[in-house]
């Protein structure tokens, strides 16, 4: 079939059979739950949708559902991400097992609704699975996988995955459904068992904790993101086998062997930086790509070993931490202990085309040649602030 | 005590003497909101989940991994508890489980103030839960800030001189979401709180109960006059007890026979028992008495329909 980004979240989450889905409306999220509620109004799908009142209340409605056992789902953006925020925490310092799809775009002031990725990972310290989308067809694959990955006992954690404002959610492309019989094996019924509410074995949760316990109790959250790394793996080679679709896992690697010059890119224009990667290589430039699809846990090892050797890394951030940098260009340089060169583009939807990915490579190249330090640079920027493509 | 103002009397006999609320709990000495808890899980019984947001029960219920209650209560951020009942309501239906009380425990700050926007999504969606807002008419947890449900002349933390504006109605806000049930209470009149919640029991839909609760430290009395101050706050005409089933108002225990202004004690037997009032001058206090009375004629028009 032909679908958007949004509609094939949509089926993922019906796919997946959440029980729970609370939501609240927000450009450019909006198919998502509009599709959801069709579905579950004309009976082809069993459960409830909470309309509520804000995100605030979404995160909240889904949390109160998950302690009870049950597979909750929802669905946000920007504003709505960052309203939602309290919760946001509540449920990955609770251990959760919520599922949520944030559409990302660009917060405000001044109104924008285009893509840019500082709203979800303003909430990567949250305790939450961070994966970052590349297509239509890696929507409806991350929304069956985030709930086995956020379900796995060696987990217990809540997930939510990203896909780009417009370029993915209103972008209609291929995508294939996988069978219910298959997706059923792969993602039985809920069992459950995380449930903290239960009048037949009364427990007080979250009631006041002193000092003398706050550390183990974060602590088994550290552990817990920390091991999600290779369930992550083994779910998404798991779905590679049911689906007969390569699954990236933590980090896709496009020829990386033997490149000179590495894009580290997430999200939908990871297929444009692919695009450069292959024009460059034609040229000669020997060029590769390594893709980010979880952010967090952050695959420090995975990318360590992609870039190993490369003459000059160049990452590609849609996002801005402001006071320290692109924010998966600080989380590079961290785990490689290289200075990378860290390009902020794209910002507030601003376009980022193969050739933008193929001037960066260039420059990072040139840059490393004349034996520059790693730095950040704003690619594209008007005016003398920097330098353009 | 006066007519419960329920038929088919629900009297102290019929309390259980099972408790759901152990003794051990962090609460304050003389704290009307944990005896109100106390008579409010023996009447809802052992099939009840408790969602309680940041307010002074979170303190009560003491240090993880102990806990005083033999219910379930599961706690929420302060804005959230409405859209958190909501949600837990909505995964025990899907599970087929019918027969589970879903009770918001909330402070007055965490349901007047921050917490009234899920409390509203929720009543107009009509989330089948009860919402119980004890009001201690303040932020007493974080040691007596000035709420919306703090009244007028009330001296707080952050009015010194007493609150200049009146009390935020949330009964009045609730009733116009045409919720089947809302009631105000004291934890005074345990009888009369028990009934309401029996009846709010009996009902579906979002019900809501406003039930007083003195506060010692915060209001400033000594801990062994709170039931005492709660009687008083309702004698004077300053609490009114009704209820309303979105058909009919009426006046409910003591208050039904405090419909002459007469009848009533004097406010100022109320105030001067506590500290709290203790700014408010004459011409404060004849404010007051004014605001009492226009809420005496807004309830007894509910009253005649």
């Amino acid at each position: 079939m032909i679908a958007t980004g949004n509609h094939a979240v949509a089926y993922g989450v019906k796919a997946a059979r959440a029980e729970i889905i609370a939501a609240y409306p927000i450009t450019p999220q909006t198919q998502i739950i509009e599709k959801l509620s069709e579905f579950i109004e004309k009976g082809e799908m069993r459960a409830k949708f909470l309309r509520v009142e804000s995100e605030h209340s979404a995160m909240a409605a889904c949390i109160g559902a998950s302690a009870c056992g049950a597979r909750a789902f929802t669905a946000t953006s920007s504003q709505g991400l960052l309203y939602m925020s309290e919760m946001v925490f509540w449920a990955g310092l609770g251990s959760f097992p919520v599922v949520m799809a944030v559409v990302t775009r660009t917060l405000a002031p001044p109104w924008s609704i285009w893509n840019e990725h500082t709203d979800m990972l303003s909430q990567r310290d949250a305790g939450w699975i961070l994966i970052m989308c590349e297509s239509v067809q890696e929507a409806y694959d991350a929304a069956i996988q985030a709930f086995r990955i956020a379900e796995d006992r060696r987990v217990r954690q809540p997930v939510m995955f990203g896909l780009d404002a417009f370029s993915l959610s209103h972008t209609s492309e291929r995508l294939d459904l996988i069978g219910q019989e298959e997706v059923e094996a792969f993602l039985p019924a809920p069992e459950g068992d995380w449930k903290v509410i239960d009048v037949q074995d009364p427990t007080t949760y979250g009631n006041m904790a002193g000092p003398e316990r706050m550390m183990e109790i974060r602590h088994s959250i550290m552990e817990r993101l920390r091991g999600s790394a290779s369930v992550i793996e083994e779910t998404a080679s798991e779905f590679s086998r049911i689906s007969g679709r390569e699954q990236a896992g933590l980090v896709e690697e496009y020829r990386t062997s033997g490149a000179e010059v590495i894009l580290v890119v997430a999200g939908a224009a990871s297929g444009d930086a692919k695009d450069a990667a292959d024009a460059l290589r034609d040229e000669g430039v020997r060029a590769g790509v390594a893709r980010l699809r979880v952010i967090r846990p952050f695959p420090a090892e995975r990318i360590r070993a992609a870039v190993q050797g490369c003459r000059a890394v160049a990452v590609v951030d849609r996002d801005y931490s402001f006071g320290s940098g692109g924010i998966i260009g600080r989380e590079v340089a961290s785990a490689t202990g290289i200075k990378p060169f860290s390009y902020i583009a794209g910002i507030g939807g601003c376009d980022l085309s193969v050739t933008d990915f193929a001037g960066i490579a260039r420059d990072a190249i040139s840059r490393a040649e004349s034996g520059e330090e790693g730095r950040e640079i704003w690619w594209g920027i008007k005016g003398s602030q920097g330098p353009s493509p | 005590m006066g007519d419960q103002g329920i038929t088919g009397t629900f009297t102290l006999r019929d309390l259980t003497d099972e408790e759901y609320l152990l003794p051990g709990n962090a609460a304050c000495p003389g704290c009307a909101a944990v005896l109100a808890m106390r008579i409010g899980l023996k009447v809802l019984g052992p099939r009840t989940v408790l969602v309680v947001p940041a307010c002074c029960m979170s303190v009560v219920q003491g240090y993880y991994p102990k806990t005083p209650s033999r219910v379930p209560i599961f706690n929420t951020a302060f804005a959230a508890s409405a859209a958190t009942a909501s949600g837990i309501r909505a995964a025990l239906e899907m599970k087929g489980i019918r027969d589970v009380n879903v009770v918001c425990w909330a402070g007055d700050g965490g349901t007047a103030d921050i917490g009234i926007q899920s409390l509203s999504g929720a009543a107009e969606r009509g989330d089948d839960l009860i919402y119980v807002c004890y009001d201690n008419e303040a932020y007493m947890n974080t040691g007596t800030q000035r709420s919306g449900s703090t009244p007028e002349g009330a001296r707080t933390t952050t009015t010194i001189t007493g609150k200049a504006e009146g009390k935020k109605d949330v009964p009045g806000i609730m009733m116009a979401h045409r919720i089947p049930y809302v009631a105000t209470a004291c934890a005074s009149y345990p009888l009369d709180f028990a009934n309401k919640l029996r009846r709010a029991i009996s009902m579906k839909g979002t019900r809501y109960i406003q039930l007083l609760s003195p506060c010692p430290p915060g209001w400033r009395y000594p801990a062994e006059k709170t039931i005492e101050v709660g009687k008083l706050a309702v004698e004077t005409g300053a609490w009114i007890l009704y209820e309303w089933t979105g058909r009919e108002c009426r006046l409910t225990g003591p208050s039904s026979g405090l419909v002459e202004r007469s009848k009533r004690r004097p406010l100022e037997e109320y105030l001067r028992i506590q500290g709290r009032f203790s700014n408010a001058d004459p011409s404060k206090i004849e404010d007051m008495k004014r605001r009492i009375d226009e809420e005496w004629e807004r309830i007894l028009a509910l009253c005649k329909g």
